[in-house]
Formats: C-alpha cells, sequence, structure tokens
C-alpha cells in the first residue's frame, strides 16, 4: 500500500512543477485535469469515495471545461515574464510559514490526534439507533446532524452561482434596436431564446 | 460553440451520456446506502449535461435544459432545503427535526422519518448543485471573444 502512495505523491507533485513550468497554456489546462484525476484517486486510496467522486467530476470535468472555455475567450500561450524577486520571495516566505506550521499537526492516523478522540461516543454508534438502521454515517452527519451546515452550503453554492452570472452574462439591452451591434450578437439571440421558453 | 463532427466523438458520446445521468441519479438517491449524496450527484449530473453541449453545441443542450428553467431550478433546490425545515417545524418540531416526519404507513417499504428528511434536503442539494454548474457553463460558452 505504501508504494501506492509513494507513486501517487510523485506523480502529483511532478504533474504540479510541470504545471508551474509549462508555456502552453492548453496544455497546462490538460495537466490541471490530470493533476485532478491523481488527487481523486488519492483521495480513494484514503478511503473517501464521496471526495473522490466530486474531485473527478469538479476538477477534472467541469473546472477544465470551464478553464478551456476561457482560453478560447482569451488566448493559448502565456506572454514572457523574467524572475521578479519581491514575489519569489514572498512564495518562499509563505511556504516556509505553512510547512513550520505542518509540524505542530499530529502524524497521519495517530489515535490521539483530537479528530479521533472527540466527540466521545462515536457517531458511528449513535447513528445507528437515531437513523434507524440508515448505514452510511456520512450522509446522516451532513444531512441530519449537521443539517444547518449544509443547508448554508446550499445557500452559498446558489449565491456563488447567481454572483458568476450576474458577472458574465450580458443582458441584452432594454431599449435594443434591430441595427444596434449588441443585439445581433449571438449571446442576445441565445437570451431571447431562454426568455421564450 | 459550433458541434463537432468527429463520428467517433459523437458516438461514444452518445454511448455514455446515458450512463452518466444513471450513475448520477443512483450516486443521489443511493447517496444514504453507499457513498455520495446531493452535492455529488449534482455535479455528475451536470458533467454529463455539461459534456452533451460540448460536443452537440449550446443550442442543442438548451433545448434539453432552457437556461430559463435552470435558473428557477437553482432557486427551488435552496426552496425545497428550507422547506423541509419549515414543514418539521409545522409538524410540531424544531427546523429541521426530521424526526417528526415519522409515520406508521407502510412500516419496512416506505422510508422512516429521518430518512425521508435526508431523501428531500439531499434532493434539494441536488438541484441546486446540477443547475447552478450548467448555468456557469452556460454564461461562459455563451460569451464570444470581444475582440
Amino acid at each position: 500500500m505504501i508504494a501506492i502512495d509513494i507513486i501517487i505523491l510523485a506523480l502529483l507533485a511532478a504533474t504540479a512543477v510541470t504545471i508551474a513550468r509549462i508555456r502552453d497554456l492548453w496544455a497546462a489546462v490538460m495537466f490541471t485535469g490530470i493533476y485532478s484525476f491523481l488527487s481523486a484517486s488519492w483521495m480513494l486510496n484514503l478511503d473517501a469515495p464521496d471526495v473522490a467522486f466530486t474531485e473527478a467530476a469538479v476538477g477534472a470535468g467541469i473546472s477544465t471545461v470551464l478553464m478551456l472555455s476561457t482560453l478560447a475567450l482569451t488566448g493559448f500561450k502565456q506572454g514572457r515574464s523574467g524572475v521578479r524577486i519581491v514575489p519569489l520571495l514572498a512564495v518562499v516566505a509563505t511556504g516556509g510559514i505553512l510547512i513550520y506550521g505542518t509540524l505542530d499537526m499530529h502524524h497521519f492516523g495517530d489515535p490521539n490526534a483530537p479528530v479521533q478522540i472527540y466527540p466521545k461516543e462515536s457517531f458511528v454508534q449513535k447513528s445507528q439507533p437515531d437513523m434507524h438502521g440508515l448505514p452510511n454515517v456520512v450522509t446522516a452527519l451532513l444531512a441530519s446532524y449537521r443539517g444547518y451546515d449544509t443547508l448554508g452550503e446550499t445557500a452559498v453554492i446558489f449565491t456563488a452561482g447567481t454572483a458568476v452570472l450576474l458577472i458574465l452574462r450580458r443582458e441584452k439591452p432594454r431599449s435594443s434596436r434591430p441595427g444596434s451591434p449588441e443585439s445581433d450578437s449571438p449571446e442576445s439571440e441565445q437570451n431571447t431564446e431562454g426568455a421564450s421558453a | 460553440m459550433i458541434q463537432t463532427t468527429f463520428p467517433i466523438v459523437r458516438i461514444v458520446t452518445k454511448l455514455l451520456i446515458p450512463y452518466i445521468l444513471l450513475f448520477g441519479l443512483y450516486v443521489q438517491f443511493h447517496g444514504d446506502f453507499g457513498p455520495g449524496g446531493g452535492f455529488q450527484a449534482g455535479v455528475i449530473f451536470a458533467s454529463g449535461l455539461i459534456l452533451y453541449g460540448l460536443v452537440f453545441g449550446l443550442e442543442a443542450i438548451q433545448r434539453v435544459a432552457p437556461p430559463a428553467l435552470m435558473e428557477r431550478l437553482t432557486a427551488l433546490g435552496v426552496l425545497i432545503y428550507g422547506g423541509t425545515g419549515v414543514l418539521t417545524m409545522y409538524l410540531g418540531g424544531q427546523f429541521l427535526d426530521y424526526s417528526t416526519l415519522e409515520h406508521s404507513v407502510g412500516h419496512g417499504i416506505l422510508p422512516s422519518g429521518q430518512h425521508l428528511g435526508i431523501l428531500l434536503v439531499e434532493m434539494g442539494v441536488g438541484i441546486t448543485v446540477t443547475s447552478v454548474m450548467t448555468m456557469i457553463f452556460y454564461a461562459f460558452a455563451g460569451r464570444r471573444r470581444s475582440v
């Protein structure tokens, strides 16, 4: 098992370095997709299939498509830029602080870590009588014990989606004339189609 | 966005999409037994829709999932979630206290109170996530280069 861990983590690191160094943005987007699939394998290896589903569908699927759509609007080549000393120092300092922060953490799978000893009565035992035999403890936690949290998360997704739409979507102007340049663009056609549907 | 003309891509996509959507529904409604739930099901379902849009064009996908409908569905999901909470309050419990949904009919066949509540709120999450992801794809794919 340790061999699989090392292989996946090494591939993740290699992919990350490649993404940082590559100039061709189309290839970089493809590498982010590869990175997401590797992360999904890693999550599955850590017995978190829910997170692996999400990583594969969002990271490798939807966000790759969105980044490709963005590249189609902007361009596929990164411009030349030399090494700047202040950003480099900022990145190195932040990285150093983050690594220093991990030194305080418990080792992976440590039985004395707070996540293992709190709360006292395990939800695994508690959820069986509470949920009348519903076997999935993760779902019971997310949707029932912490139903407020999930309601908030759903509201966050709704708000984020609304905000993205407000920024990105260009509404058809109210006083559009047939000859105006806005009204014969593809977006406005699509909007009228949507409104009539 | 014009549709692709590569026959292999088109035929493989046609074969795959039903299974992606079916898997999304499975993750949605089986999420209380196996891994998964509303969010996972929503993104899987949305990626199936987006794949259809990528291969067959924006017009084709917008005939299946009209933007006006998806826009309303984003709010409907949150409404289902919050409505479940209000329903449990109406039945005499606290907000999102699914125990008040407990019933005596069809014991062993129909889901129990907690189970029913979880199914309802997960459905709300699934609807919101699917429609938000699809709407963001529409917003990106509907734009043209402004140069």
